[in-house]
């Protein structure tokens, strides 16, 4: 018997209009038809292979070259993904190389821009650096000056702040993977801190999430992230007393 | 006090109840990254020997977070039932765990010792046990609560339909809800996780699911799962308010940083009774937990995740709540790595939280970061079906579009039905029924009117 005559379909898929969510899958006896079963897999598995993703070091300092930017290798104290995944705390500091190599270079600079692998290196690999072809010219008009890039391997969001700190940075901007959804295994994240310290909690960041072209496009995540730098370094402050109401001006 | 035990001339020693607790515990990354993990396989062990030969009463005597420390420890000091406590107060911990195996343990005997049992208790015996033993006795506890209708019936399965959408659409909401209805979900509860607690939206939803089950008669009860103070405010606004839910833990800290206390979960308790909205009963709170949470908030006082986690059923007990359940794998592989850590936790929460005498519930899930896949919910749900689980969650397709992370879907909800030979909540049942949407032996029949009138609400 051809499969098409044994899956039944539901009747309802008009409502697929309305949602994202798996509806409407149709079934054979209680399962879901095999073709969504693999649908289901395949976005696991892009989810899966973008947790164990790599940064793409020579790619990233690369693009960065292009915008006459230098840049470092640096290293957290998780050795490899699997202490990364069960030890968040070794993913917040940086091991003793990475430390010390950031103490040569510190300066008073009014930005550090740090790109993390966190969740998903595909993220950073696919976005950082068109971010950052919208985001360098406009800081750069503006007088704002930045430190050389530091792409950080097996990161947490918290080291940004320790980077920043070592480069005596008045900002600091961390670009880092988000954890893959099922639909989403290129998603990057934008935090700021402003004077930041080791030791600081998420209170006193901003954050810019899903930045990707089917989530929020580079256009309006660098107008976001620009506007958040400017009145941070205007304020003095970041966190939850930094409103982002780019919204309002636009509206 | 120390606690000491030698294997082949070799003293293990532990320096108080909470760290032979901790120690005793079957390995998870969380209690790993505590720094309370054993350190070697024979010190476990070592641990629960020592632990098996602890009388049950110790517990009684020493406490694992300070009594004037914690307001937890002194809800489970003070509401302790010594007259029930009576009959098993000889035992030690191994002869407890023997005891609840036997035949005399029966599901009347059972219910007779939720009042008896301390959290630390039932956390002790639970390390003691195999998946095995976690089931048979776990399966032998009924628990029934009562709103719109009646869960936790023996040979019953109910499902929380979970519709939630990114940006709160009510469209985008009531086409998951549709589709759960027609694929039998939705008799634990209709529960959305709201995108933002803002009062007005979560009222917008609230109206929206309220009118959806008046229309169409269902006797199923609703929930937005925002913080309690919101839900409050609604309440005050005479929203339509069924389940007050609110996350919690096991420690006064862990609660602090959900920004609840006893007092404000009394106060909401209270506001949503007012209300009288049950029909067939008036448990109205629903709670939701899950291992690591303490960790997480940096207010575990040195107590391992699983202990903690079954000292937030002393929270959730006072409550009489309709339903409680872990989300056990939501957390992340830095508490619960894998498909083996996190089937074992959901096992011993639901044992935990029954012999307490809750109306437990587990979303069985994982996130994209944890080594884990569909072979293991399968195998979870599975097993969750065989030892009396009252009911899981219910997402399309298993992937949350909003939360990000994978739980169970209506399929999987029919399936465990199916070759358990479990039903619906019977009220519940019987709607679908009625509704021509399954027959009486729970299969799904071709679309009829009912099909085409729910369609119609979302178009």
């Amino acid at each position: 018997m051809p499969g098409d005559q044994l899956i039944k379909p539901d009747s309802w898929s008009s409502l697929k209009a309305f949602t994202n969510a798996r509806i409407a899958l149709g079934r054979t006896g209680t399962a879901v038809p095999l073709n969504e079963s693999l649908q289901f897999k395949l976005a696991h598995a892009e989810a899966r292979d973008a947790v164990y993703s790599v940064l793409d070091t020579e790619g990233l300092q690369d693009g960065l070259q292009h915008l006459k930017i230098s840049s470092y290798q640096l290293h957290t104290r998780a050795r490899d993904r699997m202490i990364y995944l069960q030890r968040p705390d070794l993913g917040r500091m940086l091991d003793d190389a990475s430390a010390h190599a950031l103490e040569i270079d510190a300066g008073d600079y009014d930005i550090a821009i740090i790109i993390a692998d966190g969740l998903s290196a595909t993220a950073v690999n696919m976005h950082a650096i068109p971010l950052l072809q919208l985001l360098v010219p406009r800081l750069i008009k503006e007088n704002i000056s930045l430190a050389p890039v530091v792409l950080l391997q097996q990161g947490r969001v918290a080291a940004g702040d320790e980077i920043g700190s070592l480069l005596r940075a008045k900002l600091s901007l961390m670009l880092i993977g988000e954890r893959p959804g099922l639909t989403s295994p290129d998603s990057m994240g934008a935090y700021l801190t402003y004077a930041p310290q080791k030791g600081f909690t998420d209170e006193r960041r901003n954050c810019i999430s899903n930045i990707r072209p089917e989530g929020l496009q580079y256009n309006a995540a660098c107008d976001k992230i620009f506007y958040l730098i400017k009145e941070s370094l205007r304020l003095k402050l970041s966190g939850i007393e930094l409103k982002d109401n780019t919204m309002l001006l636009h509206a | 006090m120390p606690y000491k035990y030698t294997i082949h001339q070799h003293t293990y020693t532990f320096s108080d109840l909470r760290t032979l607790m901790a120690r005793a515990t079957p390995f998870r990354s969380g209690d790993a990254l505590a720094g309370l993990a054993a350190e070697t396989y024979m010190e476990r062990v070592a641990a629960q020997m020592a632990l098996a030969d602890l009388p049950v009463k110790t517990f009684l005597n020493e406490v694992v977070i300070p009594y004037e420390n914690d307001e937890i420890t002194r809800l489970i000091i003070d509401s302790h039932n010594g007259v029930a406590f009576a009959p098993i107060a000889h035992f030690t911990v191994g002869e407890l765990r023997d005891w609840l195996l036997s035949d005399e343990a029966d599901t009347h005997t059972l219910s007779t010792l939720s009042t008896a049992l301390t959290p630390e208790m039932v956390a002790a015996v639970c390390k003691l046990m195999r998946n095995q033993d976690l089931i048979s006795v776990s399966r032998k506890c009924e628990v029934v609560t009562r709103f719109r209708n009646t869960l936790g019936l023996k040979g019953r399965f109910s499902v929380r339909l979970q519709p939630n959408h990114p940006t709160d659409d009510p469209k985008g909401v009531a086409a998951s809800i549709v589709d759960g209805l027609l694929y039998g979900s939705g008799d634990a509860v209709i529960g959305i996780n709201p995108a933002t607690d803002n009062p007005a939206a979560v009222n917008r939803l609230l109206q929206m699911l309220d009118s959806l089950r008046v229309k169409y008669d269902i006797p199923v009860q609703s929930c937005v799962l925002c913080h309690i103070t919101t839900t409050l405010e609604l309440i005050k606004a005479n929203a339509p308010v069924d389940l007050v839910f609110q996350s919690i833990g096991g420690t006064e800290k862990t609660n602090s940083s959900f920004g609840v206390s006893l007092s404000l979960l009394a106060e909401a308790y209270e506001a949503g009774l007012s209300l009288g909205r049950g029909t067939v009963g008036n448990n109205l709170m629903y709670f939701e937990t899950g291992q690591g949470s303490s960790l997480s908030a940096n207010a575990h006082e040195g107590v391992d995740q699983q202990t903690c986690e079954a000292r937030a059923y002393a929270v959730a007990a006072k409550f009489n709540p309709l339903l409680v359940n872990s989300v056990v794998g939501f957390i992340g592989p830095e508490y619960l790595y894998d498909g083996k850590q996190i089937i074992r936790a959901a096992l011993e929460d639901h044992f935990c939280a029954k012999l307490l005498g809750l109306p437990m519930g587990v979303d069985v899930c994982y996130t994209n970061h944890a080594e884990a896949d569909q072979d293991d919910m399968d195998n979870l749900l599975t097993l969750l079906g065989v030892a009396g689980c009252n009911f899981v969650m219910g997402v399309p397709g298993a992937d949350d579009i909003m939360l990000n992370y994978q739980s169970t879907s209506f399929h999987d909800a029919l399936y465990v039905r199916k070759v358990l030979g479990l039903r619906p909540a019977p009220e519940f049942e019987q709607w679908l029924v009625s509704q021509q949407i399954m027959d009486e032996n729970g299969r799904q029949l071709p679309p009829g009117e009912t099909h085409k009138m729910l369609m119609n609400t979302v178009l």
